[in-house]
């Protein structure tokens, strides 16, 4: 160190642990306790980044998660680098390697720099102006920008970290482990609450555990002292349960909040090995309360972004609690007294202190009494105009303030520098209040919003209500607290507390100039280089609302989510418009207050972890036997199953014409499946479905369509009559759930009046599908007793058998057009009866097929799959299922809608066939119809909805909805592709078996 | 994220539930005597209102049973939590 920066043996960090770092490639040391900021000052580094537009360089400002300037790439790794960490909020460990952002060839010298200089020309709404025209270059322009004002990159390769989720309960939450936070605590553990606190630093006792101050006083003790043997009271306390780096991300309604805890990222690399880095509470409080403090306010003059400018809060902590000081020859700029600590702590550490800048016309509190004694000079009633030094301050420059605050007068002055403390005064925390739901205040004295209403058994406490002296935080902090938790007496309520108290109070939100305000540059959103100037002119251009301003002119839209200067942006822009700040509003805080890594948000739901998938009791069958699968709803279905190297086209065309020549077989076991109970079961399902079931005999199958209430297919499926008052009903394998839900609904809210239970017992059974001309041969293999001639066991039907022990229940229907028998059994014999079947088949070259073979051959059938060849909009007359719609039921779901004026329309989109004039060319599904591709705009007529290559047929068959398509049949038409139009020709929709020849054997 | 009470099971957190829409909106007895604005009315008109709206809400992970809610749509307040069946209580 060439400097002497580090005041030694007295602070917080453990000087006997000194550990190496990284900063843009050059070797540091630091000690631990550091935070990555607290150590860069040590080593006198000021400037850590540039800023996104103007490119002007940019310091360290504050010591918290407010930070808009030192946000840092950390890490080289592909994989465990993170962008836009803030260094005041890491804390240091050995190894650690970042860099800065937003810069390039390297933060001392800044291509982008010359921005700065460009600014005249680059105002607010500069991009959305500029590059508007002509609209088609926006994705080049976009690039360009993009690039320019890049901040940080995100990492190129999976998160190998480790991420965990945790449900947390507690009587009281407490936010925020400073002196209020603490106390309501230990009050409410007093009167037996569970209670849950968290603490986003490492330490418990916020600013004041660090305070040296003579002045405040509690019971008799250095405030600091007393506060320290509270925190000991608190670890041993049985009844609070404290979790650090644990900051709040969110608040939502009743009571349930995020809060995330960095587990790892205060250990150096080699000692996170297989720990998890950070964990996600989700937490259910009874009662919350909010003691997150205060940010500190900047001030808003002509460059008041440089490097060496900070809060003075900042500077204190820095000094007092780090041992560092940023700066050795200091000034401070102030409106208020809490600038006069840092005064104090400069001065204890034997720092030196130039000159003190204050707004008012003078203040005679404790504190400003002690400083004037020192003999350090004060400038009453003045401000700064301008500061110099391109990479670090090294010279303000001040002048006085006329009477009403409104201009400058008088002779500049100049004052060396290179660290500039200051201080606007304080902002309270109001974040989690408003993202919660709460209202806020304006407090006209103090200038702050503070919470005002709530609907949630909540309460803000400390300087996150607006106290701000450390008399009103601990007296009303008690008072609140008992009287939230309804408590008659503490322990504390006898406190005795000094402390000096503020009695001068000036505020001026835009500091004058002598300059006009157009040739100045005072900041307030550091991070998006948006100023006053931006603020003024979106107000001359229209912008009324705050919420348009923020857009408008990007302030409060960094990553520091407009922590530091919101409140500036706010009171200029009540200035300019003459309005009560109460009256504008503020913006909107929405969550998470700090931003959270996507690790944290998935937690362990990742990989295989990421969705659950549901696997059939043949599942191990299919994977050893070499099945490509399909996601269905969640299920994993086996979608075809490739030989020698097979394409998917190859395979389906193989697997289809075995199925149609000699036998294959399907696992339908994913289709839904609801047992369906007593004895209005069949008038029930007279109601759901369109067709008519009176006259369904025990031991008969019947196909079914269900229909939403306003007349479009919901759901398709075949429904079994097992006895007397007992089905099986079954739906399309991803609708199950939603059908299952829908009856039940109307069971128990329009038809409360019927005996029926439904069961959902699709996970219950295993359905091995055998079909082809050869099926029977097999089935009988398997089922020597069951007579399966037409007569006993004839289409549509139902037999329960025994093989061995196992019931099975096997059902003559089809789906493929062919002959085939569904068998039925309990799940755990799923694969049992599937490797029969294989077994008894093989001799007639039995055929697994997947999704993709089943598809095309119902297509050849002009079978329907609910989902495909329907989106919502289809009746079963579109469908030209007219057959299905019983004429004698006086109601069933959604019948009333068959006849509603929009569905009897006859050029709705109606399902039809269509043929390519090259049966060799199969169509895209997706593709649109049309008529004539010359007349624009080109009228879309439909779309195709299945389209496949039959083998069988061998041509190309596809299925499609087309406006008025009944009418068109034989009608030319067609489809556009992106390198060619193909010509067809609309048929039925039945290409195969018209006579159903071969489900009848 | 709401804390339920469902009337069959206790209190449990929203993630269980699924909510159905506006509640008392009856299904007609006889729709094929009703003209199409009639029942256009039932198919598709639903209230949208700031305030205390009642709603249906099913316990869809749980006991799979519907049951009515009177929810403050300004601020998600449950006011009330009742059965099917049972007539909206006076708030």
């Amino acid at each position: 160190m060439s400097k002497n920066l580090r005041i030694n043996n007295k602070h917080f960090v453990d000087e006997t642990r000194k550990l190496s770092f990284t900063f843009n490639g050059k070797k540091l040391y630091g000690y631990k306790g550091d935070t990555l900021a607290s150590a860069l000052l040590s080593n006198d580094i000021h400037l850590v980044g540039r800023s996104f537009k103007y490119h002007r360089p940019r310091g360290i400002m504050t010591s918290g998660s407010e930070e808009p300037n030192a946000i840092l790439q950390i890490g080289n790794d592909d994989a465990l680098t993170e962008p836009n960490v803030r260094a005041t909020e890491i804390e240091l460990y050995d190894g650690l390697i970042c860099n800065s952002q937003n810069c390039w060839p390297s933060v001392k010298f800044d291509i982008g720099g010359i921005n700065n200089f460009l600014s005249p020309l680059l105002p607010a709404g500069f991009y959305y102006k500029t590059f508007m025209w002509p609209a088609s270059f926006w994705e080049k322009y976009e690039y360009f920008i993009r690039k320019s004002a890049g901040l940080g990159k995100s990492p190129s390769k999976q998160d190998p970290d480790m991420y965990d989720h945790r449900y947390l309960h507690c009587d009281i939450l407490i936010v925020g482990g400073g002196v209020s936070g603490l106390m309501a605590a230990k009050i409410a553990s007093d009167d037996n609450k569970k209670v849950l606190l968290l603490e986003d630093k490492e330490l418990l006792g916020g600013s004041l555990i660090y305070d040296d101050s003579d002045i405040s006083k509690i019971d008799n003790q250095k405030s600091s002292e007393w506060l320290k043997k509270l925190i000991v009271n608190i670890k041993n306390d049985k009844n609070i349960i404290i979790k650090t780096r644990t900051s709040l991300a969110a608040y939502h309604n009743y009571n349930f909040l995020l809060a995330r805890q960095n587990l790892t990222d205060h250990l150096s690399v080699n000692d996170r090995n297989n720990k998890i880095r950070q964990r996600l509470y989700k937490i259910r409080a009874k009662k919350v309360i909010i003691s997150t403090g205060a940010i500190e306010r900047p001030q808003v003059f002509h460059n008041n972004d440089r490097p060496g400018i900070m809060l003075a809060s900042a500077v204190k902590k820095y000094i007092d609690y780090y041992g560092v000081r940023c700066g050795l020859e200091n000034v401070i700029f102030t409106n208020n007294d809490s600038a006069y600590e840092t005064a104090l702590s400069l001065h204890k550490s034997g720092t030196k202190l130039n000159a003190i800048i204050d707004i008012r016309d003078n203040s005679s509190s404790e504190i400003v009494n002690q400083v004037k004694n020192l003999g350090i000079q004060i400038y009453w009633n003045h401000t700064v105009v301008d500061t110099k030094g391109y990479k670090r301050i090294n010279k303000v420059t001040v002048m006085k303030l006329n009477d009403k605050g409104n201009d400058v007068i008088g002779k500049k002055i100049d004052l060396n520098c290179d660290c500039l403390a200051i201080s606007g005064g304080w902002t309270p925390m109001v974040h989690l209040f408003t993202q919660s739901g709460g209202k806020l205040r304006f407090d006209n004295k103090d200038n702050i919003f503070v919470p005002d209403k709530t609907n949630l058994d909540q309460l803000s406490i400390g300087s996150a209500k607006g106290d701000f002296e450390l008399d009103d935080v601990l007296k009303n902090s008690i008072k609140d607290t008992k009287k939230f938790l309804n408590i008659e007496n503490s322990n504390f309520d006898k406190i005795d507390v000094k402390c000096s108290k503020e009695k001068e109070k000036k505020n001026i939100w835009l500091l004058p100039s002598d300059r006009p305000l157009s040739k100045t540059k005072p900041f307030l959103d550091y991070q998006n280089d948006s100023t006053a100037k931006d603020i003024k002119l979106a107000l001359r251009e229209g912008f009324k609302s705050i919420e348009h301003v923020k857009r408008y002119t990007t302030t409060g839209m960094g990553t520091d989510q407009g922590k530091l200067a919101n409140m500036h942006a706010l009171g200029i822009v009540a200035d300019t418009t003459n309005t009560n700040m109460g009256d504008l509003g503020t913006t909107t805080f929405r969550p998470p207050y700090t931003p959270l890594t996507f690790g944290t948000i998935v937690g362990r739901n990742v990989g295989q972890f990421f969705d659950i998938f549901r696997k059939t009791p043949m599942h191990e069958w299919h994977v050893e036997n070499n099945a490509k699968f399909e996601n269905v709803g969640q299920w994993k279905r086996a979608w075809y199953y490739p030989k020698d190297g097979e394409t998917m086209h190859d395979a389906v065309q193989r697997e289809s014409k075995a199925a149609r020549e000699s036998s294959g077989i399907l696992d339908a076991s994913t289709l839904g499946k609801i047992d369906i109970q007593g004895t209005d079961a069949n008038e029930f399902l007279n109601r759901v479905y369109t067709n008519a079931w009176s006259k369904l005999q025990i031991g008969k199958c019947r196909y079914g369509l269900m229909l939403n209430e306003d007349g479009m297919v919901y759901d398709d499926g075949v429904t079994t009559r097992l006895g007397e008052n007992h089905y099986l009903m079954t739906t399309t394998t991803g609708g199950a759930a939603n059908v299952m839900s829908k009856l039940e609904d109307y069971l128990q809210t329009e038809w409360p009046e019927l005996d029926v239970f439904l069961t959902s017992v699709t996970d219950h059974y295993a359905t091995a599908s055998v079909c082809g001309p050869n099926a029977k041969k097999i089935i009988n293999k398997i089922f020597k007793d069951l007579d399966l001639s037409d007569e006993s066991f004839p289409h549509m039907s139902f037999k329960e058998v025994k093989l061995g022990d196992i019931n099975c229940r096997v059902m003559r229907i089809s789906f493929t057009g062919e002959l085939s028998y569904e068998i039925n059994v309990e799940a755990s014999y799923g694969k049992y009866i599937w490797e029969k079947c294989i077994e008894a088949g093989k001799e007639f070259n039995i055929t697994p097929y997947g999704t993709e073979t089943m598809h095309l051959l119902r297509a050849e059938k002009g079978f329907i799959i609910v989902g495909q060849d329907t989106d919502g909009t289809m009746t079963p007359v579109d469908l030209q299922m007219d057959w299905i719609i019983s004429k004698k039921k006086y109601d069933f779901i959604g019948k009333r809608s068959l006849y509603r004026s929009d569905t009897v329309r006859e050029d709705r989109k109606q399902l039809v066939g269509l043929l390519t004039d090259d049966p060799n060319e199969i169509l895209e599904e997706g593709a649109q119809i049309v008529k004539d591709e010359n007349k624009k705009p080109v009228d879309m007529l439909g779309h195709v909805t299945s389209s496949y290559f039959s083998p069988t047929l061998k041509k190309s068959i596809a299925l499609a909805v087309l406006k008025e398509g009944k009418k068109l049949k034989g009608q030319k038409l067609l489809v556009p592709m992106i390198d060619k139009t193909i010509k067809v020709t609309v048929s039925d929709t039945i290409f195969l078996d018209k006579e159903n020849e071969r489900i009848n054997g | 994220m709401f804390l339920i009470s469902c009337p069959y099971c206790g209190e449990r957190d929203q993630s269980e539930f699924v909510s159905g829409g506006e509640a008392h909106i009856a299904r007609p007895k006889q729709p094929t005597e009703l003209n199409d604005d009639q029942w256009a009315e039932y198919l598709f008109m639903r209230k949208n209102i700031k305030g205390i709206q009642f709603e249906r809400w099913n316990h869809v992970h749980g006991c799979r049973k519907w049951f009515n809610v009177a929810r403050d749509t300004s601020n998600d307040k449950i006011e009330k939590i009742y059965k099917m069946g049972e007539q909206p209580p006076k708030i």
